[in-house]
């Protein structure tokens, strides 16, 4: 679906991505990884059509991204911050909602929108507290409200920045299941993660990025293995054998 | 859905608030009026009810609806619930125009009082000024947009204490006593192209509110969700703007209603711009008619000026309101 030929980008001069190539081709869990700085989030920003300066080409179902009308897109691509600050009391409900306004016709939400609310945050395990102020919901469970909106935006892909980075354990596992389960389901799921062990026992592909460029791209047995490890973190690592027959990575001194 | 009750309600509540001022405040003042008489159209409570009080109430019942709903446009624009329509300079703009016109005794400009045409004016240049200033090639930011109102409105501010510094005795009184804000007799001409200058604006404010709400958590998360950030920016400044000059024109600065009725509003109602909006305007209408109702009858035959009501009633007011609620005070 995405096409990516000699996709660059730089800030006030300095390059943060250098002449990128990749395809996304068809359903899939697709984790990006790679050490700070490494352009993770801004690829994810121009995947998600937020960061339109890109230089090269990005093409989006055979058409540039920054050409795309925002509201066809937004039906399109949904894309899950990994926080946002609210200032105003809007109940978890509410902001999942507002994943709704690409496909509202007026002010009011049709039954459609409701269900579509409802659907979102079942999966998402947020309907305990749907009434509460989002505000004064914890990391986690806000995490799972911004993932909520972003599902009932009824995307075919789905754009994350470090979904669990707020989440206990029970809750990291549970959402890497449900982004496996909606890849099979027909989604193309990319997401931008610190958590190489998750990544690898869930994802069907792992890209591993350095100082802007691409150094693997590949099924997690092939770049979860401690000489790609040592080239894009520089950390020493001995892999054992993991959850789901899949690799588990062992670090620290 | 207990919040959509919730919502309803104060709807309900606030078009009653509105109906009631613009029914029963003309009715009060020092000066009895007989209603059959001044129905009947004999002198002098014709002159006074229908000729003075009404025409009052009505403004301020429109300039109140307008600056509460500016308001909550405004906080939501800048994501900052501190914000008022006079933030972003347009009022100063305008302030600075009437001064001009005081200053230089300007009585008409294209068949217009003078400080009512200069305030129009000056309050376009600003806002035309903060637009041009705030666009960074075709993109602007709710950031950029606050440093250049900010900014703006520090030098419209100036610029003025100067003009206040070298007027002579006469006009230095006539500026202070603009820049306090009030809310005076207009006719009813006035009154009805102020309602057609306003009221569409307001309109477009409910009509947007969902972008709104979207705009009021971020630009990247509008932008995700299918809205061109900037241009819907830039709409809501326009509208918001617009709106607040017009007033300011007539009335002068009149503190406190943009800020607080949203706000207040804001901890009864909840977020939703859908609501939180109309909802505004209907309870600023009647919240500032009342409030000049105070300042032309509390100590008749002396007026206070508008300000200082809207201050001390709804100060207050706002108080107890957070202490009521004060589970979510320190989120």
């Amino acid at each position: 679906m995405y096409s990516l030929r000699g996709v660059g980008m730089s800030y006030d001069g300095t390059a943060v991505l250098r002449d990128l190539a990749l395809e996304f081709e068809g359903p899939q869990l697709a984790a990006i990884v790679g050490p700070n700085g490494a352009g993770k989030s801004t690829l994810l920003g121009i995947l998600a059509g937020l960061r339109p300066q890109y230089s090269g080409s990005c093409l989006y179902r055979g058409r540039e991204v920054r050409r795309w009308p925002r509201r066809a897109f937004a039906r399109e691509v949904s894309f899950v911050p990994q926080s946002v600050r609210i200032e105003f009391p809007f109940t978890a409900e509410q902001v999942v909602l507002m994943g709704r306004t690409p496909h509202a016709g007026g002010l009011f939400e049709s039954p459609e929108d409701w269900e579509a609310v409802e659907h979102a945050m079942r999966l998402t395990d947020t309907l305990s507290f749907r009434h509460r102020d989002f505000r004064s919901l914890s990391g986690g469970e806000r995490q799972l409200v911004l993932l909520a909106s972003a599902l009932a935006q009824q995307p075919r892909v789905l754009l994350l920045d470090e979904p669990t980075t707020f989440l206990d354990l029970k809750h990291q596992i549970a959402i890497y299941r449900l982004l496996a389960d909606l890849s099979r389901e027909g989604l193309l799921v990319i997401a931008v993660t610190h958590d190489l062990n998750l990544a690898a026992a869930y994802a069907d592909r792992v890209i591993a990025l350095r100082a802007g460029c691409l150094v693997a791209d590949a099924p997690p047995e092939r770049v979860v293995d401690p000489g790609v490890l040592r080239e894009v973190f520089g950390v020493q690592t001995r892999i054992a054998a993991g959850p789901r027959g899949r690799p588990w990575i062992l670090y620290g001194e | 859905m207990a919040s959509r009750h919730a919502a309803h309600r104060a709807v309900v509540v606030a078009s009653l608030a509105l109906v009631a001022a613009a029914l029963l405040l003309p009715l009060l003042g020092p000066a009895r009026v007989d209603l059959a008489r001044a129905i009947a159209g004999q002198s002098p409570d014709y002159e006074i009810l229908f000729e003075t009080r009404l025409p009052r109430v009505l403004l301020a019942l429109l300039a109140g609806g307008s600056l509460a709903a500016a308001g909550a446009l405004f906080q939501a624009l800048l994501r900052d619930a501190l914000a008022t329509p006079y933030t972003l300079g347009v009022s100063s703009g305008a302030s600075l125009g009437a001064v001009l016109a005081i200053c230089f005794g300007l009585e008409e400009i294209l068949g217009l009082p003078g400080v009512w045409a200069a305030a129009l004016l000056g309050a376009a240049v600003v806002l035309l000024l903060v637009v041009a200033i705030a666009s960074e090639g075709r993109r602007m930011s709710s950031f950029t947009l606050l440093l250049a109102g900010i900014t703006i409105n520090s030098i419209c501010l100036a610029l003025i204490l100067l003009l206040q510094y070298l007027a002579g005795f006469a006009q230095s009184i006539a500026i202070v006593r603009w820049l306090m804000g009030g809310i005076e007799v207009v006719p009813y001409s006035t009154l009805a192209a102020l309602s057609a200058a306003v009221l569409p604006a307001v309109g477009f404010m409910c009509w947007k509110a969902r972008e709104w709400n979207l705009l009021s958590i971020g630009e990247d998360w509008a932008a995700a969700r299918g809205v061109d950030a900037t241009r819907l920016l830039r709409a809501g400044y326009f509208a918001g703007s617009f709106v607040t000059g017009v007033v300011a024109a007539l009335t002068g600065p009149i503190g406190f209603v943009g800020l607080i009725v949203p706000h207040a509003l804001r901890l009864k109602v909840g977020a939703d711009h859908r609501v939180l909006i109309p909802c505004s305007f209907l309870a600023g209408a009647p919240f500032l008619a009342l409030c000049d109702t105070l300042a032309r009858t509390a100590l008749a035959p002396t007026e206070i000026p508008v300000g200082v009501i809207t201050a001390m009633l709804g100060g207050p007011f706002f108080i107890w309101l957070l202490r009521s609620r004060r589970r979510s005070l320190w989120l």
